[in-house]
């Protein structure tokens, strides 16, 4: 379509870029406002000079961290954290949704085990029991309780199921007449098939238990059992201590380290962003997957 | 094949609901929920008499609705601008970049906004060039609900627009077209076109929204709040958080998340039930 180009139509477009430009430059700045505090030198970043691009470059702050050994510990524990959740939820989700996408003649309990999947991700207890139930199973201090406690992740569950019902009877049908039994079919046929799914509930998983905070926050005893975003939660909490005068936050900021506490920070986003440009691969995809059908 | 699966929902889904009886005991973590007295409603009228808790109530019902309406009207208007414009490198990285903030946690961003908004921070280094004086952004009462909601919308809005664009993909270019031989301007087209392709989308959007009025987002407020803001910014789940776990009033903190939840299922059921009916919209 040719569009005619008339100063006005110009200028609208021109104010639309505009608006455009200032809300990405919006999501973008604070994270560059942290890196370079981060990457500023101690003095300039408490004086408060530092505004996109660092003041006195400086890898001080990453040095010092290198030699932390409780922000170390809490990295570890995130890390772990991620794999043995990921090892947890994959096969379990597989297995769950492979008999739950067939139709209910072959599958009867299939509607109304979703059902209950659907309940349960729709009401819960809440929190108090909750943790009260954590403890007496003894998965205080524990990766394996970290990766599971979140319970099944129904809404990955059902992004699953909703995929495999996509996948032609057809190849199935031919692959069971040829004498192919159910495990053969999941592993040779569906899996391999499913790998964009696989891929953005993995993607998933890796950001929901890197960013929780919470989980780790109440089923910790001690410090050192801390995921890292926990970590960084009690280190910018210790800042705000509220009922503060103005002197004394004044004081408090000064000591506390400023440059330290924004490279902490912007070391903890360094794996979602590694991942991000996967993530953006399939996660509009599974998004979209969910939604509305015919 | 399921059983995994269902062992673990069992297991960490399941058993925790059979701990709503202690909201009608008074739980005493000594003798644990099968041995606790039973006192019936009492930590409902209890908590009906709390002033904190009508409270805490009215906050997450105004912060909720305010992210309910600016999550679709932001998202919807920022779909809409970027719709008119075609160059695909310009479009593909402003998506890129607006995306990002959805996938960083609350922790870190809520670290980074109070630093960028704190006393010395960069936002009131601009007022004090304008003239102006200091702000403590985050403890002023009065103005903590916005930026709650203000927050969430900026780091939420790319995101919030995905479905909204996959759905501009589907509008048939044959009607802009058909449009603009008619005389149809820009505004109009994007009006009558653009917009009312999307009203299907944005109904539907609206819907199951509605079952979250419950929800003000608990990592969020959590990151951000601090006791100056409590009596506008402490919401159902932070309070139930802090009077259960920090003060061990394990039974009314129980009491409160079993309104919530059950409430909050009602209303999210409902939402589900009304977008089947009205869109025909299945979870599966």
């Amino acid at each position: 379509m040719v569009e005619k180009k008339t100063i006005g139509s110009v200028v609208i477009k021109l104010c639309f870029v505009i608006i455009l430009v200032i809300l990405a430059l919006s999501c973008f700045l604070p994270l560059l406002y942290n890196l370079a505090v981060s990457l500023s030198s101690k003095a300039a970043a408490e004086a408060g000079m530092v505004g996109f691009w660092p003041v006195d470059f400086t890898l001080d702050a990453y040095k010092e961290i290198m030699k932390d050994s409780n922000f170390l510990m809490s990295f570890a524990v995130s890390v772990k954290r991620v794999l043995v959740s990921l090892g947890i939820t994959l096969p379990v989700l597989i297995l769950a949704a492979y008999p739950l996408a067939k139709s209910k003649q072959e599958f009867a309990p299939r509607n109304i085990v979703l059902w209950i999947f659907v309940f349960c991700m729709l009401f819960s207890g809440g929190t108090i029991p909750w943790y009260i139930v954590m403890k007496n199973y003894n998965l205080m201090n524990s990766i394996f309780g970290l990766a599971i406690c979140g319970g099944v992740p129904v809404f990955n569950l059902i992004l699953m199921v909703n995929f495999f019902q996509g996948i032609p009877r057809e190849l199935e049908e031919a692959a069971m007449i040829d004498g192919a039994d159910p495990w053969y079919i999941l592993m040779k046929i569906i899996i391999p098939l499913s790998k964009p799914v696989i891929a953005t509930i993995a993607l998933f998983t890796i950001v929901t238990q890197w960013n929780d905070f919470f989980q780790g926050l109440v089923l910790s005893t001690g410090s050192e059992y801390y995921p890292l975003q926990t970590y960084i939660k009690q280190l910018v909490f210790q800042l705000d201590a509220s009922q503060m005068t103005q002197e004394q936050i004044k004081q408090m900021t000064s000591m506390s380290n400023t440059t330290l506490n924004a490279a902490k920070i912007f070391i903890s986003m360094v794996p979602v962003l590694c991942i991000y440009p996967f993530l953006q691969k399939y996660f509009v995809k599974g998004i979209t997957l969910g939604s509305v059908k015919g | 094949m399921v059983i995994p699966a269902l062992v673990w929902l069992i297991f960490i889904n399941i058993v925790p609901m059979f701990g709503i009886v202690m909201a009608f005991q008074d739980f005493n973590p000594g003798k644990g929920i099968l041995h606790s007295d039973f006192v019936g409603l009492e930590n409902f009228a209890y908590m009906f008499k709390m002033k904190d808790v009508g409270q805490i109530f009215k906050n997450t019902i105004i912060i909720a609705v305010g992210k309910l309406i600016l999550n679709i009207v932001v998202p919807v208007i920022f779909a809409l601008l970027l719709n008119e414009i075609k160059n695909i490198f310009f479009s593909r990285t402003i998506q890129t970049i607006v995306y990002l903030p959805h996938f960083i946690s609350w922790v870190v961003m809520g670290g980074i906004l109070l630093d960028v908004f704190g006393l010395y921070g960069p936002v009131n280094k601009i007022l004090l060039s304008l003239g102006q004086d200091r702000i403590a952004f985050f403890r002023i009462s009065g103005l903590f609900r916005t930026l709650a909601v203000g927050t969430d919308v900026w780091k939420e809005f790319g995101f919030n627009a995905v479905v909204y664009l996959a759905a501009l993909t589907g509008i048939d270019p044959a009607l802009y077209e058909a449009a603009a031989i008619d005389g149809a301007s820009r505004w109009k087209r994007m009006i009558h076109i653009t917009l009312s392709g999307l009203k299907p989308i944005i109904v539907l959007m609206s819907i199951l929204a509605l079952g979250n009025i419950l929800n003000a987002g608990f990592d969020q407020i959590y990151n951000i709040y601090n006791q100056a803001v409590y009596s506008t910014g402490d919401i159902i789940d932070t309070w139930v958080f802090r009077v259960g776990l920090n003060d061990m009033q394990f039974s009314i903190a129980t009491a409160v998340g079993l309104l919530k939840s059950v409430v909050g299922f009602i209303l999210i059921s409902s939402s589900y039930y009304i977008a089947y009916k009205k869109a025909n919209y299945r979870i599966f």
